[in-house]
């Protein structure tokens, strides 16, 4: 049977509500808005009183709409007589009205305008870049105290982190870069016959690789997985109290946590960006030779011939920024994670956003840098 | 064996976060052999204190002083070395997750001691036994269960013999029979040691059974209602809030 309610003034100038049929969540439960209503216009009754005579099954559905009328009730100083509940409701009802609400608990809505967003974000941006530079500063100390030889920190993490952030990133750095190698082979196969000089696509391709491809492409990578792994470690332990205890010991969570990742990343970045260089250029070899009527003998030269020592190193300084950054990036907000997984998840997707964001701007900064020293 | 000379003693100490005050003008001693319970509702701000206390939040006004020295006004050497006395153990237990339990205990002895890498691991072992987990000294964080977590998180907390241990709601997660032995070793640490001990907890048992000495803090208030120890703070306290928290919130007549 439905849920239904009725409310009449009965002549004791009493409002009594009639409750019949199953009150449960599941079935559709009839609206008050005909009770709070009445409670609310003048004359407003002297008191509540209900008839559950023909109530049947009841859950929370029941007590919920309980609750809403003894609230309408008490706002409008109309007594409540419960007596005609059965003793589960009234004590349930009883047991949510014992704690009396804190007061300042309940949150207000507050609904901010366009432009407090913007101003809102914006001291936010500022707020957190000033929180990067500090960091940069903390770095820097840290590194200060290690060459004096007296930072904490584990040798074997040092060689497990310089693992994870080399060795086992071999395999998606030989992919990315034989394709990104291919790919750029292809455009110059395609573009530069045009002119009857297919046989630069060897330099486009080593040239395009050495000085900023490889290296950008590395970064990127090593920001999704390096970085955005760092975040995540050294967040969680933020969350399980394990920097906290580090500190307690009279640590530096910088020492121990920060330095040794940063300093993996900024070794094994160079060799990892000159491994993807030479991935690159088989990757781009394996389409010039296939497409170019050129020997192999030729193409190699040719290869050979379109690097200078310059380049490589312009290349490998560059993989070192984008290392550093990546790594300050990771750590950075690892650190600065709240007490939640949710903050774990937040700070490792910023980490990563972060990493990106640092790696293209040095780039462009970089490059403009290297166009005036003529490298 | 109570030596009844003040070992910490907090000054005025207010705690806010921002603009929101947590506590404020709390006010108290600890003896040196103390089991000192810091008490209260949940969300009144226990376990801030104890952070204030450890050196990890630095309180908006007051200090703290360690056998009479100031803690936060000092220089970040000598907080260095005052912090070194402290143990902690964390709610969680806080084990690093990337070492061996042993090598959880023995980072702060290589760090503050000339011990020889076979001697640390000796003396991890021992730490390890009186916490009754002889045995496990190669075992990572993650291979055991919350309880011996927490004593793994004891025994490093008392690696480099601590005057002062911090406890932050040992009793948490524990199962009755585990949460008595882990009371029974903090008092057998304080009588045999001399430890002066500090306990962030709510459960009643272990506050009348290991407490001599306490704070009551509370939320509404935003300061200390009481302080002394519990047991007569319970019998004889002014404040009804105090003995009805310390009584489940049983009315006094059906209490006895």
């Amino acid at each position: 049977m439905n849920a239904a309610l009725s409310c009449n003034d009965t002549p004791d100038d009493t409002l009594a509500i009639t409750l019949s049929g199953d009150w449960m969540l599941a079935n559709s439960l009839p609206k008050l808005d005909p009770v709070l209503e009445r409670l609310s216009t003048t004359p407003k009754p002297f008191a509540v009183r209900f008839e559950a005579t023909a109530l049947g099954d009841w859950d929370t559905g029941l007590v919920a709409a309980l609750v809403a009328i003894r609230r309408g009730a008490d706002t409008n100083d109309v007594l409540l007589d419960d007596s005609g509940l059965p003793d589960g409701a009234r004590q349930l009802v009883a047991l949510a009205f014992a704690v009396k609400e804190r007061e300042g608990a309940r949150r207000l809505k507050t609904h901010s305008g366009f432009l407090e967003g913007v101003g809102d974000k914006t001291l936010r941006v500022l707020e957190r870049s000033r929180d990067l530079l500090t960091f940069v500063g903390e770095l820097v100390l840290s590194f200060g105290r290690l060459i004096r030889g007296k930072a904490t920190y584990l040798r074997s993490d040092l060689v497990q982190y310089i693992q994870e952030a080399g060795a086992e990133a071999l395999p998606i750095v030989s992919l990315i870069s034989f394709l990104i190698g291919m790919i750029f082979a292809f455009v110059g196969v395609m573009q530069l016959s045009n002119f009857g000089a297919g046989i630069y696509t060897a330099d486009l391709v080593a040239v395009a690789m050495v000085r900023e491809m490889a290296p950008i492409m590395t970064a990127i990578i090593m920001a999704g997985r390096t970085g955005a792994a760092y975040a995540a470690q050294i967040g969680t332990m933020k969350v399980n109290e394990e920097v906290d205890a580090l500190t307690t010991l009279g640590m530096h969570p910088i020492d121990f946590l920060v330095t040794p990742r940063v300093i993996a990343l900024i070794v094994m970045m160079p060799l990892l960006t000159m491994y993807g260089s030479l991935m690159g250029i088989l990757g781009g070899a394996a389409v010039g030779l296939a497409m170019l009527d050129v020997s192999l003998v030729q193409y190699t030269s040719q290869t050979i011939n379109s690097v200078g020592l310059n380049s490589l190193l312009g290349g490998l300084f560059k993989s070192v920024v984008y290392g550093s950054l990546v790594a300050m990036a990771g750590c950075q907000q690892g650190m600065a994670c709240g007490n939640s997984a949710m903050a774990v998840g937040e700070s490792t997707t910023r980490a990563v956003v972060m990493g990106i964001i640092l790696i293209v701007l040095s780039a462009a900064v970089l490059t403009v840098i290297y166009i005036n020293l003529g490298i | 064996m109570q030596q009844d000379d003040a070992h910490i003693v907090a000054e005025d100490i207010t705690i806010a976060y921002g603009d929101f005050v947590v506590q404020r003008d709390l006010n108290f001693t600890v003896n040196r052999g103390d089991v000192f319970i810091i008490m209260g509702g949940s969300g009144c701000g226990k376990s801030t204190l104890l952070k204030v206390m450890i050196g990890l939040k630095e309180p908006s006004t007051g200090e703290i002083y360690y056998d009479g020295a100031p803690f936060w006004m000092s220089d970040k050497a000598s907080q260095e070395g005052t912090k070194r006395k402290f143990g902690t153990l964390f709610q969680s237990g806080a084990l690093w997750s990337s070492m061996t339990l042993a090598e959880n205990i023995g980072l702060a002895l290589k760090q503050y001691t000339s011990l020889s890498d076979a001697e640390i691991r000796e003396v991890a072992a021992y730490k390890l036994m009186l916490v009754g987990l002889a045995g496990f000294e190669d075992y990572y964080p993650n291979e055991i269960s919350g309880g011996m977590k927490k004593r793994a998180g004891l025994a490093r907390a008392m690696a480099l013999d601590p005057d002062i241990l911090f406890f932050d709601e040992p009793s948490a997660g524990l199962d009755p029979i585990s949460a008595k032995l882990l009371d029974d070793l903090i008092l057998e640490l304080r009588d045999s040691l001399g430890t002066t001990i500090v306990v962030v907890t709510h459960e009643l048992a272990s506050i009348f059974s290991i407490g001599n000495n306490s704070v009551f803090l509370d939320a509404d208030a935003k300061t200390q209602l009481a302080n002394g120890n519990p047991l007569s703070l319970r019998d004889d306290h002014p404040n009804d809030v105090v003995r009805s928290f310390l009584r489940r919130g049983v009315p006094e007549a059906s209490a006895a």
